[in-house]
């Protein structure tokens, strides 16, 4: 497998002492789904905002260890933070289109990354609705506002906002946890399909999609990768006790 | 005791609690609705198209207060001028850049305490610093300056709130994807907050309006017999002229005074109702 993100040593302490990840190493492989899950609390929503620097608006007190994404040190104090996250993009738990029409939340990120050419936002706002599926349901109403549209709809809406800018990773930070089963069936459908030509980690909110949607599994407790390893194997046959307790649904 | 007649005596304790708090609200609103009638009452017989478009005449026992009226809206937009961009200013700070620091409680404290202060010390400190120390002198320049150093914590303290009612999760995502801090308050916070700030803005500026102590030792003046040439002058306004034709002119008709507070109130309420209609006209057409 080819790692478009290497973790080594992560270990992120906030103001309040709390310990959110002691000492990660994981490989994210390329153009494939990587699922961290475990009970909440674990850490796994700051390693997701680790991976694009949104930590860095949260009270932090202490980084060590080194995160490469294809071979860059994104810690690095020189890195730029708005091109990472243009690199990196991130969908919420909480479907949030921006107050502004459905073209302009598309096109917001490249925008602000400076793109003035109507021209050029057309083109990547059409692909990138037709990316998630929403362009037949909006084509007629661009210009109308996007929190409108149904919870489903806005969660697309997000990852084609995503989308737009042409990502290296794309990170889901519990991403149907607010949706119906039928708009989280086709957001993991898109998943599945994405992942062929994207690097995707996703922090589920419940073991189940981490068992249907990932290709690499990694069980986070108390800021501690227990295990990490190829789905089957850490369903089937996970080496530590605590992840299997945990997959039986021991505890958690 | 059965179960009725608690709920009977509950019920009867209720309504003597509505009835009281009825009163209550009634004891408010009456004094103002009786004041704002018997001004217009008093008042309206001295209204005039040359009440507001001439000069008074006759020590200001006869004639118009059209000098007043013009000062008071140089005063106003002399005020809008210097409170209104750096208070937006310093409220985007403390709202989305300032770190939650000693100073910045420091800074806040301070501006809470600002607007306790009595009209009258802004008047004198205005005084000293921009009539005597700066050497401005008497003007509608100074007096604008006093006003607005008195109006800046109100302007800060409304928008510095309707910059933090755009919710957390809008700037997490203008963030996350790759904008900065200042592009997302520009193409996000503020747009959302227009309407709070302007309401703020003209809240503020109307206090300002109606205020004799911050010009009266400034910029306001007894009487002009021609219109500031420049901002550097002295000028009438209404406020200052109500308070000489009320207490400083013997003989004073008492249709002129309550005349030109009747033209005062009515400054002061079209302020506030554009604040209301800009408010509902933002809501309407912001449909997100």
């Amino acid at each position: 497998m080819t790692a478009t993100i290497v973790i080594e040593r992560l270990s992120v302490t906030y103001s309040d002492r709390v310990v959110a990840l002691k000492d990660v190493s994981l490989q994210v492989a390329e153009n494939a789904i990587t699922s961290i899950f475990g009970p909440s609390g674990g850490g796994k929503s700051t390693l997701l905002r680790m991976l694009n620097r949104l930590n860095d608006m949260a009270d932090v007190a202490e980084v060590s260890g080194t995160i490469l994404l294809n071979g860059q040190n994104i810690l690095d104090r020189k890195v730029n933070v708005m091109e990472l996250r243009r690199r990196v993009g991130m969908v919420f738990s909480r479907p949030t289109p921006l107050p502004l029409s459905i073209y302009a939340n598309v096109s917001y990120g490249l925008v602000v990354a400076g793109e003035r050419r109507r021209s050029r936002t057309d083109v990547a706002v059409e692909k990138a609705l037709k990316q998630v599926a929403l362009w037949d349901e909006v084509s007629d109403r661009l210009d109308s506002p996007a929190n409108k549209l149904s919870g489903g709809q806005q969660q697309r809406l997000s990852m084609a906002r995503v989308l737009a800018l042409q990502p290296e990773v794309i990170l889901l930070d519990e991403p149907t946890s607010a949706l119906d089963p039928v708009a989280t069936n086709k957001i993991e459908m898109l998943l599945h399909d994405l992942s062929k030509t994207l690097t995707i980690v996703i922090a589920p909110h419940n073991t189940q999609q981490t068992a249907r949607v990932a290709d690499y599994a990694g069980f986070f407790l108390t800021g501690e990768l227990v295990e990490f390893g190829l789905k089957p194997q850490i369903f089937t046959l996970p080496r530590d006790r605590r992840t299997r307790d945990y997959i039986e649904g021991r505890f958690g | 005791m059965n179960t009725n007649r608690k709920l009977a005596t509950a019920h009867r304790a209720q309504k003597i609690g509505f009835a009281v708090l009825a009163g209550v609200s009634a004891i408010t609103v009456l004094p103002i609705l009786w004041l704002g009638f018997y001004i217009v009452a008093q008042g309206i017989s001295a209204i005039s198209w040359d009440f507001i478009t001439t000069f008074p005449s006759n020590g200001m026992r006869s004639g118009g207060i059209m000098p007043a009226i013009l000062g008071t809206i140089y005063l106003t937009i002399g005020t809008a001028l210097f409170s209104v961009p750096p208070g937006i200013a310093a409220a985007i700070y403390l709202a989305e850049y300032a770190p939650d620091t000693r100073w910045t409680r420091v800074i806040r404290l301070a501006m809470i305490n600002l607007s306790g202060i009595p009209s009258v010390v802004y008047g004198l400190f205005g005084l000293g610093l921009f009539v005597i120390f700066l050497q401005i002198g008497t003007s509608i320049l100074a007096a604008s300056l006093t006003l607005s150093i008195m109006t800046l914590p109100v302007i800060i303290s409304t928008t510095e709130e309707a910059l933090r009612a755009v919710p957390q999760d809008f700037r997490t995502v203008s963030i996350s994807l790759g904008s900065t801090k200042w592009q997302t308050v520009w193409r996000i916070v503020l747009p959302q907050s227009v309407a709070g700030i302007l309401t703020g803005v003209i809240l503020g500026l109307e206090r300002a309006a109606g205020e004799t102590a911050p010009i009266l030792f400034t910029g306001a003046t007894f009487f002009l017999p021609h219109l500031p040439q420049s901002p550097l002058d002295p000028t009438m306004a209404l406020p200052y002229h109500l308070f000489v034709i009320s207490t400083q002119v013997p003989g004073m008709p008492i249709q002129i005074q309550y005349g030109t507070v009747l033209v005062l109130l009515v400054f002061v309420i079209a302020m506030n109702v554009t604040a209301t209609m800009i408010r509902s006209r933002v809501r309407a057409r912001r449909q997100w």
